[in-house]
């Protein structure tokens, strides 16, 4: 970690550094940022960024953006902020890492952060005439400003992008998304194939895709916002209402990073548990994506094979959480219940027929000629721009990026179990159905390791004994990343150190595998037809709520 | 065998008694359209629910069990509903042609309906050039899909409208084709013709291996000149949410969905004249006592056991492929069942030239 940070002050001179959550920071002025961020990007080989999380800190205000090299695996975070309130602008590196372009457009509608240079300025989930920036601690929350409004967003094809010209002044450039002659049509946000309230604005050449817009917002409940007003444990509730299909996994990680910052050491009963928990959710999510594909390319009757096998698995929910949906199980410092007593031999049984009932699943769709012709070849996303848009999970996998979170950062007791990484290179539709198809075995290889291990763990504590009643984290920020079923997941939390009791969070941002997903949908669905753009989106499987949280 | 036209010629003298001959040829003809609306929404009913019972049963699923026994009344309660749902509409759309297509739509699927061959004796329309009429009339439907699709005023209906008129129109010709082999075969395109040619044997088994391909391509153009799965394009649902009748309500809707319904009996039907002997029983030529227990069996039962069973393979192929996609769908017409199905007509006119056949 010296060793680069002696490399980033050669290339930064001005910069300053800090070691937080054993994670290099470095904290540097919008006027070197952008130069520096090239340079890290080339020279140093950061070329993912994993997460940007605007913040404000009150005195300042700004962004954290968490880079990855994908060689090495190593990460640092870098801190950039400007103090001017009123018209806060910094530098987009929308053009060094691709996927900053929805997430800076995301941070200029929480924040009001101006990114000059960035290509496309608009809100990202609120309406464009709503009155404020939400996240700003300075926020007015008054309803008669932003009341429900019950006409049309106006002017929705505007948008606009910030210019700095030599002399350092900036410069607003209007623009269209779309010209007036193009035959835009609208997909969402109720359509069969969107799997919820996504919307797109497709303009169509005949058949032909040209440009998809994207539209967010149609479920945004402000999950961050709400946060900010909860204590900790009540904000564990949300982690399960964003990736409804990995919600176990999401809320073990918001879990871990709590853990992090008061040291609690978890017992190994509730990790197995967690673990297993985790596997079980990734199971029936890629079930359910196969469902999803299969139907939305017409082969009805694949998606109740696919759903009637997920049955078990929510079973095995029902019975040791008391639901099948929202299952609020993991809690701080463990799980809130032991498992019921049947857990063990249930889940050896799911895992039996799931994998008896893959071999179906192979013979009614994969080997289809009309699913093979659907697929193969559609919707090709390359390595450099997997990682560019930060395409994580089993989409990234199969473009061949080496980015699942329990091999790359081991967490939780991922490092004692023997399993494969599935990657493929082709990166096309049919390469991302394959790969979770064979991840479904994979989970099952670590599923009955875990029965295993879990038979011979000693002691039946299933909650860390030295849980404070009352959570209070101490002043700093951490970030922990969880392999969620549909890629990496992440939890920005930073905490003011509020001595009161009820302490609240201070900043919570959650970094949704999701929101990236969406960011290659322009860029894989364009000069595709319209029956491509519903096989790949498909294939990219997302799930709205985690877009717009 | 029961020869239904000694009940006609018996009616026929009957009103005769009474009546002037214009009358009596009247009264019958309203007779007959009675009958045949009367079978034709009975006919829908029981293939929605025949449709839904072989689609639960593949996947795995048990249907309507919840409305009366074994979920029998749930088809009378769907009808009501769609009966009683009101019928909205839009603004800024041709509302003549809005409300003309579903019509269209029905008209042509009755009109090859009448064609069928119901049993000895019950053929309603039987010209000389029966199947020339199949051909004509069941293309009339295209014409009422496009007319929906594009008076409605909707990018979505219009897609799916412009999908199935080309789809439609391509398919339309290997239909054509293979149908054109069968009467080649039978020598004739009379319907009665083509069934009575089927006395000792049915095409299906007596015309060789061009009989079983022109029966494949029947299959695949049928399939998609329904506008069924794998060809449901003009409707995929996953996106266009559902094609040319998506601002349909009520009973228009209700007509689309009849028609649907109907053209899938439709073209089993027509399989089953062709390739199957139409109500013809089973006959193997040189086995007396089998033709003669085979001949037992009620005509009507026969052609509508076939056409049930041709259903059930339309099903099977609908409930079990993916959609395939537009330029793979144009591609298969053009590239390989149009060129096959002409090859195959040749090849079929060989060798009834030369006898080759059973």
């Amino acid at each position: 970690m010296a060793d680069l940070q002696q490399q980033i002050a050669a290339l930064c001179p001005q910069a300053q550094f800090d070691t937080v959550d054993n994670l290099l920071m470095v904290t540097v002025d919008d006027a070197q940022w952008h130069a520096l961020a090239q340079q890290l990007k080339e020279n140093l080989h950061f070329d993912q960024l994993s997460c940007l999380a605007g913040v404000d800190w009150k005195d300042s205000i700004g962004v954290v953006y968490y880079l990855t090299n994908t060689d090495t695996q190593e990460m640092v975070h870098v801190k950039v902020a400007t103090t001017d309130r009123e018209h806060p602008m910094l530098h987009s590196v929308s053009d060094i890492w691709a996927v900053a372009n929805y997430q800076e457009r995301e941070a200029y509608d929480f924040f009001g952060i101006v990114f000059i240079g960035h290509p496309d300025m608009r809100r990202f989930f609120l309406r464009n005439d709503w009155v404020g920036h939400p996240l700003r601690k300075d926020y007015d929350e008054n309803p008669e400003l932003n009341p429900i409004r019950l006409e049309d967003e106006m002017n929705e094809d505007d948008t606009c992008t910030y210019i700095e010209d030599e002399d350092g002044n900036v410069k607003k450039v209007d623009g269209k998304v779309f010209e007036d002659d193009e035959y835009v049509i609208n997909f969402g946000p109720q359509h069969p194939s969107t799997h919820g309230v996504l919307r797109y604005r497709v303009s169509l050449d005949g058949e032909m895709v040209k440009k998809v817009d994207v539209v967010s917002g149609y479920i945004h409940r402000g999950i961050e916002k709400m946060c900010e007003s909860l204590t900790y444990p009540q904000t564990l509730l949300y982690t399960e209402r964003m990736d409804y299909m990995a919600a176990h996994i999401n809320r073990h990680c918001l879990c871990m990073c709590i853990e992090k910052a008061l040291g609690i050491e978890v017992p190994r009963r509730a990790e197995l548990i967690r673990l297993m928990m985790d596997e079980l959710m990734r199971l029936s999510s890629h079930l359910l994506s196969y469902g999803c594909l299969t139907m939305d390319q017409g082969a009805t009757t694949a998606f109740f094979y696919g759903f009637r096998e997920r049955e078990l698995i929510y079973d095995i929910f029902d019975r040791t959480c008391g639901a099948r949906m929202s299952m609020s199980y993991s809690t701080i410092g463990g799980v809130v219940a032991d498992v019921h007593p049947d857990f063990i031999k249930d889940v050896r049984h799911a895992c039996d027929v799931i994998e008896s009932k893959m071999k179906e699943y192979h013979q009614l769709f994969t080997g289809n000629v009309i699913a093979r012709n659907r697929m193969v070849g559609v919707g090709e996303l390359r390595k450099e721009d997997a990682i560019n848009y930060c395409i994580t999970g089993p989409s990234g996998r199969a473009s061949g990026v080496h980015c699942d979170v329990r091999k790359t950062h081991p967490y939780s007791l991922y490092s004692e179990f023997d399993f494969d990484e599935v990657i493929r290179t082709e990166g096309d539709s049919m390469a991302r159905y394959m790969v979770r198809m064979d991840e479904m075995l994979q989970s099952i290889k670590i599923l009955r390791q875990a029965c295993d291990k879990f038979e011979q763990c000693e002691g039946n504590e299933y909650i860390a004994e030295k849980v404070p009643k009352m959570i209070k984290l101490p002043a700093g920020h951490w970030y922990q990343q969880v392999e969620a079923s549909r890629g990496a997941f992440g939890v920005y939390l930073e905490s003011d150190g509020d001595p009161k009791p009820f302490q609240k969070p201070y900043r919570m941002h959650f970094q949704s595998p999701c929101f990236n997903l969406i960011g290659v949908v322009d860029l894989t669905c364009r000069d595709n037809m319209i029956a491509d753009l519903i096989t790949i989106t498909a294939s990219i499987d997302f799930v709205i709520p985690d877009i717009d949280r | 065998m029961f020869d239904f036209s000694t009940v006609t010629n018996w009616l026929h003298e009957l009103l005769l008694g009474w009546m002037p001959a214009w009358l009596a040829t009247t009264t019958e003809c309203i007779l007959v359209a009675l009958f045949l609306l009367l079978a034709y929404s009975v006919l829908a009913m029981i293939y929605i629910m025949y449709e839904r019972w072989v689609c639960g049963w593949i996947q795995c699923r048990r249907g309507p069990i919840r409305v009366g026994p074994a979920g029998l009344l749930q088809i009378f309660a769907d009808v009501f509903k769609i009966l009683t749902k009101e019928i909205i509409t839009l603004w800024h759309t041709d509302k003549f042609l809005f409300f003309l297509a579903p019509f269209l739509v029905v008209l042509a699927s009755v009109l090859t309906f009448a064609c069928l061959p119901w049993g000895k004796g019950m053929q309603l329309i039987d010209f000389n050039i029966g199947a020339f009429f199949i051909i004509a009339v069941s293309s009339i439907g295209v014409l009422g899909i496009l007319l929906a699709g594009w008076s409605s005023n909707s990018k979505y209906t219009l897609i799916g409208a412009m999908r199935s008129g080309a789809q439609m129109i391509s398919y339309e010709l290997s239909v054509g084709i293979s149908v054109l082999t069968m009467v080649c075969l039978a020598g004739t395109m009379s319907i009665t013709g083509i069934v009575e040619a089927q006395k000792d044997g049915w095409f299906l088994f007596t015309g060789h291996i061009p009989a079983i391909i022109a029966f494949l391509i029947y299959i695949v153009a049928a399939n998609a000149e329904n506008n069924r799965g794998p060809f449901d394009l003009p409707e995929a649902e996953h996106e266009l949410t559902a094609g040319y009748h998506t601002e349909y309500s009520g009973i228009h809707y209700g007509l689309f969905y009849l028609a649907e319904y109907l053209n899938l009996f439709v073209v089993s039907g027509i399989a089953s004249l062709l390739f199957l002997g139409g109500w013809m029983p089973l006959h193997i030529p040189g086995w007396e006592g089998f033709n003669t227990v085979m001949d037992y069996i009620p005509s009507t039962i026969w052609f509508l056991g076939k056409a049930f069973f041709m259903t059930f393979i339309f099903m099977w192929i609908r409930w079990s492929f993916p959609r395939v996609r537009i330029d793979q769908m144009l591609a298969l017409e053009w590239r390989y069942l149009m060129p096959v199905g002409l090859v195959n007509l040749v090849v079929m006119a060989i060798v009834v030239t030369q006898g080759w056949h059973f």
